[in-house]
């Protein structure tokens, strides 16, 4: 069963604004059934004013494709269209307290059906710009061609390289093998071969950071968001760094509290802002990442 | 646990009864059954009795014919590797598209060492042309695996007759029967069956403990190399009270054969009836007429698994779905897409599999709930309209 916050799960046991808007005069359709996702919104935009009074919408998909699309409806209501063309995927997830990354593709179903209600309102023809080719990570919904133009296109060596360049590989892992073929494949074209445990091209040439440097940097962050957290009775503790990915634990009010996802999605943003490279911070009580298997 | 448990086929609970027999080989009766000594020798017997309770199951005529492993999927990669490593001259498998990944991925695996995979197609109503079996079987077949029973419908292969016929071609040939042992009775010492996996958890036993069934005869090589155990054929030492637990599951599963075929059937049948009658475009999956007793997977259209799920889960039911989103891939179940299940109703199949302990309140209340359940969401659906699909069908971008 997947772990949803609160939050996703109140929004998908009651969601809200779902059902036609009779009076919608932007309505974008979006959607993949093969994925088991599609969602119409409908909007109800002020023309004077670019303002949107009202949104509604219907979605054929899953507990988390549901929740978003009330989410997104909630999000947008009030903005101008500039505004509310500037909500990303990840405000939607943000404002659900997070989603597993396996689900991370329903926001940005939302934030597509949003692209394409307002060019639909402003008669402009929307196209997404979806690659299509087989898909290899389905954690973030990211298929070889994709993968494949990205290694070309910098020269990529390495697994990690992909997900830090694509996400690709960055959740359950179980892609790994599927983007070591690519690569194999990739590096052939440009005559070099595919080494494992290469250190990734960002490790090889770092922006000059020691390791040392870079867990001196991390603590810094740390430190600077520590007082908030101690303001709500909490704390924040590094406990390891293992290449990308940086393991802390949560205690007092924060460990296993609703903001808990919340806070730690703000501060891994800022501890890529500083470090300036992708990195995964995991908190150690296990549980936090539910993880996909097979139909038993 | 409270709640409605309609997901058998995903796993099974332990019987009270099988606990209570490997209790004792925790503790008084921990020996390891290849010592040399009294501590040892009593677990050697009791493994020998839980042999004979598989042997009796599944009809095998020789209790040496069992080999215990740790669960269904290291059965069948042993079974399928074995095959291909007893005839390297032999460079093709024949399996089908609706097999458990347990099989699937690895023949994908396998297809990658420049061994040749055919997938045998099945029918709308998850049926095999047998003709066409028949046409790819060549002296080049090392193996053929084919499941016996289909994990989410429920729908049989005729395995004894292709069993038949891959003889016939000198092949071997395996079949997954993790889901119909302890469902049907299995009779193996009038087939041709060569190898046969089993997983304990599937039938009351605990999970980690499988069974591969391997005939007298058949050529072999292990998967698992190291000590003598298993007669050298499964290297590790045994998982004894597992075993001792499966032996004991499997004597109860005889002894409710019958219960399992006219009861807990009659249970499924009427689940099944009873939502088809109050759920408009609905309908079940898979062949009707032959198929598991426990099992039904019914399709709803326009409407997704997982949605369906969460609902039903609130109201203490469980049941499972080959909703893409389920499994966190983005395709729906291979197993509809094989039988053409368009993607409106794929994703939205719900499969209910009963057990001996499922009772007749239970699916009153399971048929009292699910048509709400399917009209809450049908309301929230874009390719909804009032009672029936949208008039001016639903097709958005990126379709
Ligand atoms: C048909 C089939 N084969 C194999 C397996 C795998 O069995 P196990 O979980 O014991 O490895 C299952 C169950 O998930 C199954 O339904
Ligand atoms: S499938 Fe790529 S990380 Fe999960």
């Amino acid at each position: 069963m997947w772990d949803y916050s609160e939050k996703v799960k109140e929004h998908f046991f009651q969601p809200r604004n779902a059902g036609v808007l009779e009076d919608a005069n932007g309505v974008g359709d979006v959607g993949s059934i093969s994925c088991g996702d599609a969602l119409r919104l409908m909007l109800k935009v002020e023309p004077e004013t670019d303002i949107i009074l009202d949104a509604h919408f219907q979605t054929f998909g899953c507990g988390s494709a549901i929740a978003s699309s009330s989410a997104l409806t909630e999000m947008v209501k009030g903005k101008t269209l500039d505004e509310a063309l500037k909500v990303s995927n990840q405000d939607i997830a943000d404002y659900l307290d997070g989603l597993p990354p396996e689900k991370m593709h329903c926001s940005v179903m939302g934030r597509e059906a949003l692209q394409a209600a307002v060019a639909n309102y402003r008669g402009e023809v929307w196209s997404d710009d979806h690659e299509e080719g087989a898909l290899i990570c389905k954690c973030f919904a990211i298929d070889a061609v994709m993968i494949e133009d990205t290694i070309r296109a910098n020269d990529l060596v390495s697994v990690e390289d992909v997900t830090n360049y694509t996400k690709a590989g960055g959740g359950c892992s179980s892609c790994h093998e599927g983007i070591e073929e690519i690569l194999v494949k990739v590096m052939a074209e440009r005559g070099e071969s595919f080494k494992p445990g290469t250190p990734s091209k960002e490790e090889a040439a770092p922006a000059g950071m020691t390791n040392l440097q870079r867990i001196k940097k991390i603590e810094a962050v740390l430190e600077s968001v520590r007082p908030q957290l101690k303001r709500d009775g909490g704390d924040i503790e590094l406990l390891d760094v293992d290449g990308k990915t940086i393991y802390v634990s949560m205690t007092g009010a924060c460990a296993g509290c609703q903001m808990e996802a919340l806070t730690l999605q703000g501060i891994q943003q800022k501890l890529m802002e500083e470090l300036k490279e992708f990195i995964k911070i995991v908190p150690t009580k296990a549980g936090a990442l539910s993880r996909a298997s097979c139909n038993p | 646990m409270e709640g409605i448990y309609f997901d058998n086929n995903a796993t099974t609970r332990v019987d009270e009864k099988v606990v209570e027999a490997m209790l004792p080989y925790f503790t008084e009766q921990f020996g390891n059954p290849s010592s040399m000594h009294s501590f040892g020798n009593k677990v050697g017997l009791a493994i020998k009795k839980a042999r004979m309770q598989v042997q009796e199951l599944l009809g095998a005529e020789h209790d040496s014919e069992i080999i215990f492993t740790s669960c269904g999927t290291e059965s069948d990669s042993t079974a399928i590797l074995s095959a291909l490593k007893a005839q390297p001259d032999r460079k093709e498998i024949i399996t089908t598209t609706v097999e458990h990944p347990a099989v699937l991925t690895l023949c994908t695996w396998l297809e990658k060492d420049g061994y040749k995979v055919h997938y045998l197609p099945v029918d709308n109503k998850g049926r095999l042309d047998l003709d066409e079996y028949k046409k790819l079987l060549s002296d080049q077949t090392a193996v053929v695996s084919v499941m016996w029973a289909n994990n989410e419908t429920g729908t049989f292969f005729p395995v004894v007759e292709m069993a038949e016929m891959a003889n016939a071609a000198g092949a071997m040939f395996h079949t997954d029967a993790v889901q119909a042992v302890g469902k049907v009775p299995l009779n193996l010492k009038d087939t041709k069956i060569d190898m046969l996996s089993v997983s304990g958890h599937k039938l009351h036993a605990p999970k980690g403990i499988g069974v591969l069934y391997l005939k007298r005869g058949v050529r072999f090589r292990p998967l698992l190399r190291g000590g003598h155990q298993e007669r050298g054929r499964r290297a590790g030492t045994e998982n004894t009270t597992s075993i001792v637990g499966l032996g004991k599951a499997a004597e109860m599963a005889m002894e409710a054969m019958h219960h399992e075929n006219t009861e807990v059937k009659r249970l499924r049948d009427k689940l099944e009836a009873g939502i088809l009658a109050k759920v408009p475009r609905s309908f079940v999956t898979g062949n009707p007429d032959d198929r598991l007793p426990n099992t039904c997977n019914i399709a709803f259209e326009f409407i997704e698994g997982e949605a369906i799920l969460l609902l039903l889960n609130k109201f203490g039911i469980a049941a499972s779905s080959g909703s893409a989103c389920t499994s966190g891939s983005l395709e729906p179940s291979h197993v509809m897409r094989a039988m053409g299940i368009p993607y409106t109703a794929a994703h939205g199949t719900v499969r209910f599999s009963l057990s001996r302990y499922s009772t007749e309140a239970e699916v009153d209340r399971v048929i009292a709930v699910v048509p709400e359940i399917i009209a809450q969401l049908r309301k929230l659906s874009p390719y909804w309209e009032g009672e029936g699909p949208k008039e001016e069908a639903f097709a958005p971008t990126y379709a």
